[in-house]
């Protein structure tokens, strides 16, 4: 799951790291009164969406009067903000952030991840603060400081202060650093997070080590025990059948394709989309209706592909073990006469019982297109979608 | 021979008394598992499905004297009850349990640095489908029909994508030693490198089918692994053509965030270390005889 940048730096704030003073606002007014509660002559506006690279697409703005900071937030609020991280589609602003300008003079990268290679928590810094980190690995890799933590044993003030000598702080800030860091940690540590990322960390003209800009990322498996990060879930800044997948225990990626798919099992769905594109076609989602494959989920699965207006083509792709096929039948049929989905279905069932299974779809009054192996379902779906456009 | 598991092996469930755990326990024994118990704390003295429950993992050891051990217990205390598999001397848990953090499983895999390599439990999963040794014995939650003995040994991270396998390996008479589901999160018990370095040590394995996808290292390691100590060919099939980059696809440990991490870029490296690729899903099975047939020549 991930937050909004003035709430993760809220969260930083909380474990002794040093934000610039700011406020959220929701309208002109709001941003206005904001700015004068702050203080100072230069604010910033910037629009709070789930996607880093907001400056380049416009939605960080720097003003020098409270009624400039009205009018940037004027025209970013309600608008979809599309950077080349949100896709064409982009993500609404529905609140911006009021912060008061910073002088800086040195920008630093500061990022948290699992290094699933060693399962420790990396640490990885540089000098080169505000290019994203891909770009710094591509343009100046020398500058990367890599350290790998025991998360058991947690980070120690030496390891922070090796990152901080090694960025090229100068001695009388190194301890200042050294507990941004360790702050930085501690929430990534204490808070279930998956990603935790400073960029960029300024040292300012004044001496100050702030934390302008924080993107953090937190493992779902883990908000069962993390209530206070589960309500900052802001659904706006998520794609609407998504949602819909997520609330009713589905796991949907949309995609750009337009083959919809429905499958059992995380492995077995990206096999099968790996053959619709073998076969020359684009898949319009991932959607893993778990193991069991319960007509429950089947009929939650149809309506999801649905709502979905560029899906041309259905392709179920189930392998029933202990459920047995013919029991995914039935729930298929259960599914189709509630559903009414008006275009070409191709079925491909394998697994326990696949023999009683196709019967019972044959039997039935359904439309489909039986499919025997994954090639067989992907090329006939692939077939279908093309008759359509013919 | 098989790997980790066979028919003489003494299995408890944990999580026994529970709904997913009946179910299961009761489809191992009637695949022929040797269960001899389970463990439910604040159950212990009762019977269930005619088999001791225990409350602490190690009263069910010292009563059954049970080696295996596998987890259906919660997300929440999953780990838990992993880390007291290992105290009471369980010397491989296959964990089915699929939620559960990624903060946790680091904790259990330091927990068991404690051990001497003699000593270690061998950790399965956690989200995964489990062990199967056809014929012999089966350690999880899949339809064992489909599972027809021989020689070829399968790792894969998905349940459906690994029943697939068997099922394409069955249709072709071809059968496996043993099949191990390692589970589809970013950081699990045993890595694919740790499950190809035991089949080549199992006379009965002549082939191993690794059934990989996007996200991690972990099918690389193995790659390099077998090019560097393996006498026994490996194929692979890597699943994930079509993900974007950064979106986790189903599995909490399948997303694209660094270099290498894409199929494409996972067969590239695989083909460098001399894996055999089975181009597609459907060709699987072909790709395993197509290797064991020129075994033979």
């Amino acid at each position: 799951m991930d937050i909004h940048e003035y709430q993760a730096k809220k969260i930083l704030s909380g474990f002794g790291v040093e934000i610039p003073r700011g406020g959220i606002a929701y309208s002109p007014e709001n941003a206005e009164n904001k700015a004068r509660e702050i203080g100072g002559s230069k604010w910033v506006v910037k629009a709070q969406v789930h996607s880093g690279a907001r400056g380049k697409a416009g939605g960080i703005i720097f003003c020098s009067s409270a009624l400039e900071v009205a009018q940037a937030t004027d025209k970013l609020l309600g608008k979809k903000l599309i950077t080349n991280q949100t896709g064409p589609e982009g993500k609404i602003v529905n609140r911006v952030y009021i912060e008061e300008a910073t002088d800086i003079r040195k920008e630093l990268y500061l990022g948290l991840v699992f290094d699933r290679s060693s399962e420790c928590i990396m640490v990885v810094a540089s000098t080169e603060g505000g290019m994203s980190v891909e770009e710094i690995s591509k343009e100046k890799p020398e500058s990367i400081i890599r350290l790998k933590i025991e998360a058991a044993v947690g980070m120690q003030k030496f390891q922070a202060r090796e990152i901080a000598f090694g960025l090229g702080i100068k001695p009388e800030l190194i301890s200042k650093t050294a507990e941004a860091i360790i702050g930085c940690y501690r929430a990534f540590s204490e808070l279930d997070a998956t990603m935790v990322e400073v960029n960029p960390l300024v040292i300012s003209e004044q001496d100050q080590i702030l934390a302008l800009d924080c993107k953090m990322s937190f493992d779902n498996n883990a908000l069962f025990r993390r209530n206070q990060i589960s309500e900052l879930r802001d659904k706006t800044q998520e794609n609407e059948n998504e949602i819909y997948a997520s609330d009713r225990g589905l796991n949907y990626v949309s995609l750009d394709g337009n083959i919809g798919n429905i499958i059992n099992g995380a492995g077995l769905a990206m096999a099968s989309m790996d053959m619709i594109k073998l076969a020359g076609g684009e898949p319009a989602n991932f959607l893993d209706v778990g193991g069991g494959a319960t007509p429950e989920k089947i009929v939650k699965a149809f309506k999801l592909i649905l709502m979905d207006k560029k899906v041309k083509v259905i392709l179920v792709n189930i392998f029933a073990g202990i459920n047995r096929c013919d029991w995914v039948a039935e729930g298929i049929i259960q599914a189709l006469q509630k559903i009414d989905i008006n275009m070409p279905l191709v079925i491909r069932l394998a697994g326990t019982n696949v023999e009683k299974g196709n019967k019972i779809l044959k039997e039935s009054k359904i439309n489909y297109i039986e499919a025997t192996t994954l090639e067989d379902a992907a090329n006939k779906a692939v077939k279908a979608l093309k008759e359509l456009t013919k | 021979m098989t790997i980790l598991i066979d028919e003489k092996t003494k299995i408890i469930i944990q999580g026994f008394t529970g709904k997913i755990g009946s179910f299961h326990a009761n489809e191992m024994i009637k695949y022929g598992s040797n269960i001899v118990g389970g463990v439910t704390p604040g159950k212990g003295g009762q019977t269930h499905l005619g088999l001791p429950v225990f409350n602490t993992v190690k009263e069910a050891v010292k009563n059954t004297g049970a080696s295996a051990s596998v987890l259906f217990v919660p997300p929440a205390f999953a780990a838990d009850s992993a880390m007291e598999a290992a105290d009471a001397g369980i010397k491989i848990c296959v964990a089915i349990t699929d939620g559960i953090p990624s903060h946790d499983m680091i904790k259990i895999k330091r927990y068991m640095r404690r051990y001497s390599k003699s000593e270690k439990m061998t950790l399965i999963g956690p989200n995964c489908a489990g062990v199967i040794s056809p014929g012999k014995a089966l350690l999880g939650i899949m339809p064992g029909h489909i599972y027809i003995k021989g020689n070829v040994g399968i790792i894969g991270r998905s349940g459906t994508l690994g029943y697939e396998a068997a099922q394409q390996l069955k249709d072709l008479g071809i059968g496996i030693s043993t099949s191990v589901g390692i589970g589809g999160d970013p950081i699990n018990g045993s890595s694919f490198r740790d499950i190809i370095e035991k089949f080549e040590e199992d006379k009965n394995t002549e082939v191993v089918l690794m059934i990989g996808e996007i996200g991690g290292p972990q099918e690389v390691e193995a790659g390099k692994f077998a090019k560097e100590n393996m006498s026994k060919p490996v194929v692979a099939y890597i699943a994930g053509l079509t993900a974007p980059k950064g979106r986790v696809m189903g599995h909490a440990g399948a997303i694209v965030s660094a270099y290498g991490e894409s199929a494409l870029e996972k067969v590239q490296l695989l083909e460098e270390y001399g894996v055999i690729i089975s181009k597609n899903p459907s060709v699987m099975g072909y790709t395993v005889k197509q290797v064991l047939n020129g075994k033979k020549n």
